[in-house]
């Protein structure tokens, strides 16, 4: 098949157009600072209770950047210190922040209700949503995300101590897995990476 | 009873009272702040204790008339999870410091008696191994604060 030679030129042109395309999806090589998790964590997928009450999807979350913690509010030292800190971040990403969520996802559903978890968050920061839902949604979360959680007896009777994983776990706007922030990560690191997440934008 | 015997009486009540509190302790306390959230959710108390005498002495619980029960906590992260444990007793060097701060040594304070709320001075009263005790005002301070300035 012969084409004449300026189209011949179009479709090369469009061809090697198309592949540093489907190249930039492949790589996508931002220069992160914190660990970086693409392609190595599933994308983000859940089917959990928002703190108002409503059934919510990871689906729901598209076009946001997400960090994904999970802990417990009769936690009353690391987590409230790790949503604080969150709070800083988003604080210093200035008005781009609207398009980030801190999903605080409850692994002490029992005692976690919507509304706890809504008057929880709240007190942190108006951009984090509690997320709470059946013990085995939970875990299944929990499970995807090589994250785990202890229920340890307490002090008294009926009391329980909850041990956690620490770790934050960045997405992208299309729920893609991107970095991983743990509590030793300076804070100007997570700024850092969510700024480059926001900047990338949304990629169809 | 003339007017001077009843100021007289409640100077000499107090001071039994005082008494009672048991061995001095040569502690000073500074940056005392909690961590106040929402609803009846334990908060956790923090501040930095010095030492001023030539013995060491260890913190070995507190109690708060706001708060129905305090304990002392230490977080620990390791292996990637966050844990919490119960302390008997935290010593602080001759001579020397103890911090307790966010991420670590802590007070949980639970069943608060009245909301407390940001801005809000709390009386804890620290408690020594020696026997003594430590009252300390300690300010309330939001949930999303990060230590005591900010």
């Amino acid at each position: 098949m012969k084409f004449p030679r300026p189209l011949r030129l179009a479709l090369l042109l469009l061809s090697l157009t198309g592949a540093l395309l489907l190249g930039g999806c492949q790589h996508d090589a931002l220069p992160f600072r914190l660990t970086n998790i693409s392609g190595h964590m599933p994308d983000l997928q859940f089917q959990l209770t928002n703190d108002n009450g409503r059934p919510v999807s990871a689906a729901d979350y598209r076009g946001k950047v997400v960090l994904l913690y999970f802990g417990y509010t009769h936690c009353p030292d690391v987590c409230p210190l790790t949503l604080a800190h969150l709070h800083v971040v988003l604080q210093k990403l200035g008005k781009q922040a609207d398009d980030v969520r801190i999903l605080f996802v409850s692994v002490d559903p029992a005692r976690d209700t919507p509304e706890v978890l809504h008057a929880y968050v709240n007190a942190f920061d108006k951009r984090a949503v509690g997320l709470t839902g059946s013990p085995g949604a939970i875990e299944a979360l929990v499970k995807r995300y090589r994250a785990s959680f202890t229920r340890e007896p307490g002090s008294q009777g009926g009391n329980y101590e909850v041990s956690h994983s620490s770790a934050i776990y960045v997405f992208d706007r299309n729920g893609r897995a991107r970095v991983l922030s743990t509590p030793g990560t300076p804070q100007d690191d997570l700024v850092h990476d969510l700024d480059l997440l926001l900047g990338a934008g949304a990629s169809a | 009873m003339n007017r001077l015997a009843l100021p007289l009486l409640l100077a000499g009540l107090l001071g039994t009272g005082l008494a009672h509190a048991g061995p001095v302790v040569h502690v000073t306390a500074s940056h005392a702040w909690i961590r106040v959230l929402p609803g009846s959710l334990p908060a956790g108390a923090y501040v930095t204790l010095r030492n001023d005498s030539d013995k060491a002495v260890s913190l070995t619980g507190a109690s708060s008339p706001a708060y129905g029960e305090a304990m002392l906590h230490e977080s620990s992260a390791a292996g990637g999870m966050n844990r919490m444990t119960m302390v008997d007793a935290l010593p602080i060097p001759a001579r020397g410091m103890q911090a307790l701060q966010p991420g670590g040594y802590h007070l949980m304070l639970m069943h608060a008696k009245q909301p407390v709320r940001p801005g809000d001075t709390v009386r804890v009263v620290l408690q020594f191994g020696n026997g003594g005790t430590l009252p300390v005002d300690f300010t309330a301070r939001p949930a999303n604060a990060v230590d005591d300035t900010h």
